[in-house]
């Protein structure tokens, strides 16, 4: 240490271990002349008491473990006036934390790919000073000084990315026709409308991260010329719309949105436009005529939105997932990105992983990923004694992928094929105690609900589809049903208006072609298999499993249960409501469902 | 703080955090809560005020960062720990009545509570990109 570099010795942890510590610094810094230039400050507890007493040297950033009095001499003579690191004093890992394993070593991470959402969870998305120190805003700094806005495009159109929201339309082209289409100004639109249930992606990556999100419209606005972006997020995620509005307003702060961007002479407005939750709003024609502030209804597809699409003017609207890749494909390369995934799939995708599965929540895995990974590697297969039946991929209007196809690589081309979707991410794995027409009804329920009713197939077809289902769950469907269920599933499929429409018997669809049996089940032989639909079943008590232990009895909210203790009991079939809490509270699987 | 008026200061004001987010960790403890929709339905708010109040009353220094959903939602609410330029310990399904149990074991005496750990994660600390 020379005279004219003062230093600063901070002592935390202190407790009562060493008392006399800071006394003893002080001490031996008087004797050896450095009072003047060496301050030792006690800097309370930091939380790090099981190596305490803990000296920090600054500026140096020696940091020593475990000091006592006796240590103070030689951290003096040694370290302050030598620069010698007392080899004893320092930091060694505890042994207790080697023993446990890393995120990466469990299976739930192992298989995963953790990129869009690598912040997550690691940031404090409230603050843009964590995103800036994290490497945020990097891809910005790099596009407004190096890359012209022909050469973001030809980035992203290079690096294979397709829009996350489902339809899987290359986003780069999408760019491309927006800054070629004629019409000023033009508009960036992220949606972060998810309305599936059981998804929530985008929620957690409005929450994470928001300021990837808002980079990702700045340089995408930046390569297609708009100067107005919004974002569509609905009200229902408040944790959300809150953490969007502080990142907005703190990238003002910056000057990283607004006008004359770090110098570049780039302007960039974004605001937030919360949806009320439509379903539909969900689809792109809709929610730009919510962001107009009209109804929330599809407009026909004559025009694409990247030549017509808010207030009739050229716009590029993508999923917030999608934005979020923006700043990794410039930071990384497209060659790096395009190198995740298949062909015709590149990079990860998240998705939600829920339903009958052990380890149920959002993942992120590369694409080309086979639906056996997915759900037996990472989630861990299904739970309990049962069998994996069915996973539903993308959302209520997607399809139910059966067992056989389990090994089918997860990109948007083979989920077409088989029936189902990409969709935004949902994930719903089924087991043996799921039936396949009553799933159908429900999603099909859904539908009905959500159906903006301004097209006639979507809105009267989906109604006629649900009565049909309802029909066959409550057996009183024939044959013939059947046959018009697939005439209208294909009706409305092809003669819908809008992507959801469209898209809406795929759940009907995809379980006529896998489970086709079990339509049948019920409709010829009166009986559901998975012993769902309360009108086919019987609850019956198997009179040798039966101990007679009186538990179902007293559970019964019929009183449709009797017999004595220690005796096999028996159901009223005329009583029993076939609400199903005996089967499930029976130790002794002695209650049969038939 | 005044806008940016160039890349240059963007990326010295990074520097400048880098700098200090590194030299704080070094002999400090961060807590991280999981606070996203998934934590705080799982209870994390609870967490984390049994969280400040013990720290309060053991006059300990420790920043607390709130962040957002790392995709294990059904083992909120998730407390990590991270001293010094070790990985985070995770703790899993955690309850505002495990808080003193884990500040007194984890911090006072530097014994990790292994029976509530889910795992280590790598800080996020310099993720660079």
């Amino acid at each position: 240490m020379t005279t004219n570099s003062p230093a600063t010795v901070l002592v935390s942890c202190l407790h009562d271990h060493e008392p006399g510590l800071l006394s003893a610094f002080k001490r031996q810094l008087d004797t050896q002349g450095l009072s003047s230039q060496v301050e030792v400050i006690d800097a309370g507890c930091r939380g790090m008491c099981s190596l305490g007493p803990i000296v920090l040297i600054q500026p140096e950033q020696i940091f020593y473990t475990n000091v006592h009095t006796e240590d103070v001499a030689d951290l003096v003579g040694k370290t302050l006036v030598n620069q010698e690191i007392i080899e004893r004093l320092t930091y060694k890992r505890p042994e207790s934390h080697e023993a446990v394993c890393f995120y990466e070593e469990t299976p739930f991470y192992h298989r995963q790919a953790r990129t869009v959402m690598r912040k997550c969870g690691m940031i404090d998305p409230q603050s843009i000073d964590s995103y800036i120190a994290n490497g945020g805003y990097r891809a910005l700094g790099d596009v407004l000084t190096f890359m012209s806005p022909e050469e973001v495009i030809d980035a992203v159109k290079k690096s294979g990315l397709r829009g996350r929201g489902g339809a899987g339309f290359s986003t780069g082209r999408k760019w491309e026709h927006t800054r070629h289409a004629p019409g000023s100004p033009k508009y960036v639109i992220a949606n972060g409308d998810e309305g599936d249930p059981g998804a929530f992606m985008n929620r957690s990556l409005m929450e994470g991260d928001p300021h990837s999100i808002i980079e990702g419209m700045i340089i995408g606005a930046y390569a297609i010329g708009a100067n107005q972006g919004y974002i569509y997020v609905r009200d229902e995620y408040p944790l959300a719309v809150h953490n969007l509005n502080l990142a907005i307003n703190q990238a003002l702060d910056y000057g990283l949105l607004g006008s004359n961007i770090l110098g570049s002479g780039f302007d960039v407005k974004i605001d937030i436009v919360r949806g009320a939750g439509a379903f539909v709003c969900g689809e792109s024609s809709a929610l730009m005529q919510s962001v107009e502030g009209k109804v929330g209804e599809p407009r026909p597809k004559h025009f694409h939105a990247t030549e017509r699409g808010l207030w009739d003017l050229p716009t590029a609207l993508n999923n917030v997932e999608t934005w979020a890749d923006i700043p990794l494909i410039i930071n990384r390369g497209a060659d790096w990105f395009a190198s995740i995934g298949t062909a015709g799939s590149t990079g990860t995708k998240t998705f939600c992983l829920a339903g009958a599965v052990q380890n149920s929540g959002l993942i992120e895995v590369p694409l080309g990923i086979t639906l056996r990974e997915i759900i037996f590697d990472i989630g861990g297969g299904v739970p309990g004694n049962h069998e994996f039946k069915a996973v539903q991929t993308g959302g209520p209007s997607g399809g139910c992928i059966p067992a056989s196809l389990l090994d089918l690589s997860v990109d948007y081309d083979s989920l077409a094929e088989v029936g189902s979707m990409m969709g935004s991410g949902g994930m719903i794995v089924m087991d043996d105690h799921t039936c396949m027409v009553d799933l159908a009804r429900y999603f099909l329920d859904f539908l009905r609900e959500e159906s903006c009713g301004k097209c006639t197939p979507c809105r009267e077809g989906i109604r006629c589809m649900l009565g049909i289902l309802t029909r066959i769950t409550d057996g009183q469907a024939d044959m013939d049903d059947l046959e018009k269920l697939e005439t209208l599933a294909v009706t409305v499929q092809t003669a819908s208006l809008c992507g959801l429409g469209k898209s809406a018997p795929n759940p009907v669809l995809s379980t006529l072609r896998y489970f086709r049996d079990e339509y049948i089940a019920h409709i010829r032989d009166h009986k559901c298999p998975a012993g769902v639909c309360k009108a086919l079943i019987t609850y019956t008590i198997d009179a040798d499993a039966c101990t007679g232990c009186d538990v179902c009895r007293k559970r019964c909210p019929q009183n449709a249960i009797s017999g004595e203790r220690k005796e096999p009991h028996t159901i009223d079939p005329e009583l029993c409501v076939k609400c199903g809490i005996c089967y499930d509270v029976c130790k002794f699987d002695a209650v049969i469902v038939t | 703080m005044a806008k940016f008026k160039s890349v240059e200061e963007l990326n010295q004001w990074r520097e400048h955090l880098q700098k200090a987010a590194q030299s704080r960790s070094e002999s400090s403890t961060t807590i991280t809560i999981g606070m996203g929709t998934c934590g705080i339905s799982a209870g994390a708010r609870a967490v984390r005020d049994a969280l400040v109040n013990e720290l309060d009353a053991r006059h300990m220094d420790v920043e607390i960062v709130e962040v957002g959903c790392i995709g294990l939602c059904a083992q909120e609410p998730l407390l990590d720990i991270q001293q010094g330029a070790e990985p985070r310990v995770t703790y899993a399904n955690v309850t505002p009545k495990m808080v003193p149990r884990i500040i007194e074991d984890h911090l006072m005496k530097g014994r990790i509570v292994d029976k509530w750990v889910f795992g280590r994660v790598q800080s996020g600390g310099q993720h660079d990109n």
